[in-house]
């Protein structure tokens, strides 16, 4: 059984002292030792931003790809192989700007994938531009009068496009934030796991402590339904999604399991060597 | 050789006219090459089925024809300039006007007239067919076989009134046009042939190859490559997952390519611009992956469904820094097959992105092929150099060195699953362990491993093909679909006499510069016959020193017409003049 040491690296971290990134990785490592996940068998695709460093310091099969394209290539990875464990994570402007189109259709292929977003509302690599989740009126050196736009809302957005599979965490939250993702990643599906990890170095408006006069914790409110998606829709619209905990959750077949065709045996352990009988029947199909 | 043509509004059965006359011709053992004039709209519209039959190879278009069936009068005006003393096969129903200055012979049949009595207009198709063979002095009992095989699930009586149909077509033409053609197809070549387009034979050297994922996004012309794997991969335990976007299509394969397993995209030019970032990524991060290129016209949307080769800068210097990678170029259909299951090879060997640059000609028109040339069950899969558990335990490393500096710069991989095998997989520069780094030394040293290790490419396949004397007074370059014309017109330049051989290039990236200026050396002059308007592939030859101005010349065309071997023809004629003076 792997331990939490076993999901460490020697690599020093580049995070500045207090961002909220710590606690995601710490809270992932948790939940893969909690899940009983290998660090061979674990495969972790990463984006782009201070969020994306994540894979530096997470001992697994790592790959780090380019801004915005996480998911399609989570999804690559699990067809490939579908005996691995595949995480993707990546921060808010990854997700929910240059990576949407894939987020919107990653919801709605639902393959085994569990997908942690490290939300600051901000952009912290490239020094502190607005995000898509930035609230109206959030000042930055691209919003100088505050930003026009209005936030997306990634929760309700997820809820209603598909998700079998949708949580919020705070990284400060430690057991439930790791108690959630480990439920992610036992998910048969595509599971959503947005965490709030505050950028202490850009973001001066939604900091910790204002985080932790406003989130509201779903495990303290015993009548909440977690699997009844006008009540996860409502609840989210009523909180502005300010709310922590397993949001929405419904019974799942993965992609994988659905693919016409195709077998137990991943992929890639799989004997490529087209056999005569086969390639006949394929041959015959061009007469 | 006989060039047939059938034009007509789209949607009219032009497509399936053309298809029985090729498939039957086919097994009748002669060699077809068949192409459409089509547009991108899905009904109505003007659109032609060429077909050139010989008995001999044909892998090119011609600018005449011999009998032109016309089902509108729009095909008369548009066409019949090709006939040059033809047959002119029309459609009573519209009444047809010849136009002046036309020299052909009208056959006029109430071709709509009669497949109503035979029950349905859609019969139209088999009455063409069958007055088709009459003119092409056919029997055509072997296409009263293929209905009724292609028929008899559906009953004995639609097999009788297709035959039927067929048969008076060709009585018609037979009893009341007697004597009128005089074309002769030579004799048939038995062999055991099937006909295919180059996509059909790209896609079937992928499954060969062990291809197993296909994650693709719809575009003329490369969508055929898509639809015929999401029929077969399936078959062999596989899929093809339709994306959102090139952007997911690309990065999807980066991830099955980073797992293991044989994965590919097919685009054009509007997907390919968009795979860009993605190629990147998979040079940097030295992961396989095969993306085809089936280029048209361009730029932006240009013209979806017409001819061009004219992202052979993009394929080979597109996107951001100085990305690794390896670009291929079929020319036929074997090498489509071949290019197919040997780019999965090339890309797990050389750990690198692997273009292969096919061309809209290429892929999509029809051609006779020897089935024996489609052995997909005796191909090689050649995995490369991975690392297994074993292994790592016997180097004691305490962290795995994924990207080790090596001679060759091909560094051994893991593949996820690989107990020990860890490693970050990033298109940030890294250390030999993966580990991120701006080390000046280091950047160098990588830069350096990832880009040496191309060469290798040419070990592992000839890079330039040569048909024709060693020392010729002309050569004439090409690649792609451009390769079928310039062989054609090789054989008629030899035919007048002159020295002329031709080459084409099966590599485009890293050029096989030695190669290439030992072969060219004995030649006198080297036209490079490509269909771009800024002469794409020469400006390569200049970058890569290996033009010579005084023995190297341009011949282009950007009009999305495919060359015709007469254009080359005369586009080699001044060339050869000055040899002829010599002499
Ligand atoms: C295609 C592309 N565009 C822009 C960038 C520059 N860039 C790097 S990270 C980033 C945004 C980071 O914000 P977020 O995803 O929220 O992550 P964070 O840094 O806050 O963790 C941008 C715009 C890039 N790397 N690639
Ligand atoms: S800039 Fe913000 S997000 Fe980036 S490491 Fe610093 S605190 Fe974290």
């Amino acid at each position: 059984m792997a331990t939490l040491q076993d999901f460490k690296t020697s690599e020093k971290s580049w995070w500045c002292p207090g961002c909220g990134d710590f606690g995601v990785l710490a809270a992932m490592q948790k939940a893969l030792v909690a899940v009983g996940a290998e660090p061979s068998t674990t495969a972790i695709v990463a984006g782009i931003g201070c969020s994306g460093k994540l894979g530096n310091y997470i001992n697994s099969y790592n790959i780090h790809v380019t801004h915005g394209r996480t998911l399609p290539a989570a999804m690559g990875i699990k067809l490939a192989n579908r005996d691995l464990l595949v995480l993707a994570a990546g921060g808010d402007g990854d997700a929910y700007a240059i990576g949407m189109g894939h987020f919107m259709h990653a919801l709605r292929r639902n393959v085994n994938v569990t997908y942690i977003v490290m939300d600051n509302h901000v952009y912290g690599l490239t020094k502190g531009q607005a995000s898509p989740t930035s609230e109206s009126g959030f000042q930055t050196k691209t919003t100088p009068n505050g930003s026009i736009d209005r936030p997306v809302h990634p929760l309700m957005l997820a809820v209603s496009g598909g998700a079998t599979f949708v949580a919020q965490g705070f990284s400060s939250w430690q057991p439930q934030l790791a108690r959630l993702i480990q439920q992610g990643i036992e998910h048969p599906g595509f599971a959503l796991i947005n965490v709030i990890s505050p950028c202490v170095t850009y973001n001066k408006v939604n900091t910790y402590d204002w985080y932790k006069k406003t989130l509201v914790n779903l495990d303290d409110d015993s009548t909440y339904d977690a699997h009844t998606r006008s009540t996860a829709l409502a609840r989210l619209d009523a909180t502005e999604e300010l709310v922590t905990g397993l949001i929405y959750q419904e019974e799942s077949v993965p992609y994988e399991d659905q693919v016409p065709g195709f077998r137990n045996t991943a992929l890639v352990n799989q004997d490529w060597q087209v056999d005569d009988k086969t390639w006949n029947t394929i041959m015959a199909s061009l007469e | 050789m006989v060039a047939w043509k059938i034009g007509g509004e789209q949607g009219e059965g032009i497509d399936s006219t053309g298809d029985v006359l090729s498939t039957v011709l086919s097994r009748m053992g002669y060699f077809v090459y068949g192409y459409k004039l089509f547009s991108s709209r899905i009904k109505g519209g003007h659109t032609t089925y060429k077909v050139r039959i010989a008995s001999r190879p044909v892998e090119a278009a011609t600018e005449v024809s011999d009998i032109l069936v016309a089902l509108n009068q729009e095909t008369i005006n548009q066409h019949a300039f090709e006939l040059n003393g033809g047959l002119l096969l029309a459609d009573s129903a519209f009444h047809p006007v010849m136009p002046d200055r036309v020299s052909a012979t009208l056959v006029t049949l109430p071709l709509t007239q009669i497949a109503k009595t035979h029950g349905s207009v859609v019969m139209r198709n088999m009455v063409s067919v069958g007055a088709s063979v009459a003119l092409l002095n056919l029997s055509p009992d072997p296409f009263l076989d293929y209905v009724e095989a292609k028929f008899s699930r559906k009953g004995a009586s639609i097999v009788t009134a297709n035959q039927e149909a067929v048969m008076d077509g060709y009585n018609r033409v037979r009893d009341e046009y007697a004597g009128i053609s005089q074309l002769t197809l030579g004799r048939p070549v038995t062999g055991d042939r099937l006909v295919l387009t180059g996509n059909d034979a790209l896609a079937l050297g992928a499954i060969a190859g062990g291809c197993r994922l296909m994650c693709g996004y719809p575009i003329t012309p490369a969508t055929d490559i898509m639809e015929a794997l999401s029929k077969w991969l399936p078959l062999v335990g596989g899929t093809v997952v339709q994306m959102e976007d090139e952007l997911a299509s690309m990065s999807a394969c980066i991830g099955a390519g980073y797992a293991g397993v044989r994965a590919m995209t097919a685009t054009s030019g509007p997907g390919f611009s968009l795979m860009q970032e993605g190629l990147g990524l998979a040079g940097m991060a030295e992961i396989p992956v095969v993306v085809v290129d089936t280029q048209r016209s361009g730029p932006s949307t240009g013209m979806p469904t017409k001819q061009e080769q004219s992202d052979l800068m993009a394929m080979i210097n597109g996107g951001h820094g100085d990305g690794p990678r390896v670009v291929l170029a079929p020319s036929s259909l074997e090498e489509s097959f071949e290019d197919g299951w040997q780019a999965f090879n090339v890309a797990d060997q050389l750990q690198t992105p692997v273009v292969i640059a096919t061309d809209l000609s290429l892929a999509l028109w029809s051609q006779s092929i020897d089935r024996d040339k489609l052995d997909g069950p005796r191909v090689a899969i050649e995995r490369g150099p991975l690392v297994s558990a074993d292994e790592l335990g016997q180097r004691g490393q305490e962290v795995f060195h994924r990207y080790a500096i090596t001679n060759d710069g091909i560094s051994p991989r893991t593949l996820p699953g690989t107990i020990n095998g860890q490693y970050l997989a990033t298109g940030v520069e890294h250390q030999p362990s993966g580990k991120v780094s701006e080390d000046p030394t280091n950047r160098a040293r990588m830069m350096e491993k990832r880009l040496a290790k191309l060469a290798l490419i040419h070990s592992l396949r000839q890079s330039i093909k040569w048909e024709g004397p060693q020392n010729p007074d002309l050569v004439l370059l090409a690649i792609g679909s451009t390769v079928g014309a310039i062989r054609e017109a090789q054989s008629v330049l030899l035919g007048e006499g002159h020295s002329v051989a031709i080459s084409w290039l099966r590599t485009l990236s890293p050029f096989p510069i030695e190669e290439f200026t030992k072969r060219v050396a004995g030649a006198g002059h080297v036209l490079v016959v490509e269909q771009n308007a800024t002469a794409q592939l020469a400006q390569l030859m200049r970058a890569q020193g290996v033009w010579d101005a005084h023995r190297f010349d341009s011949l282009l065309k950007y009009d999305g017409v495919q060359f015709f071997p007469s254009e080359i023809v005369d586009g080699a004629h001044p060339f050869l003049a000055t040899y002829a003076e010599v002499q």
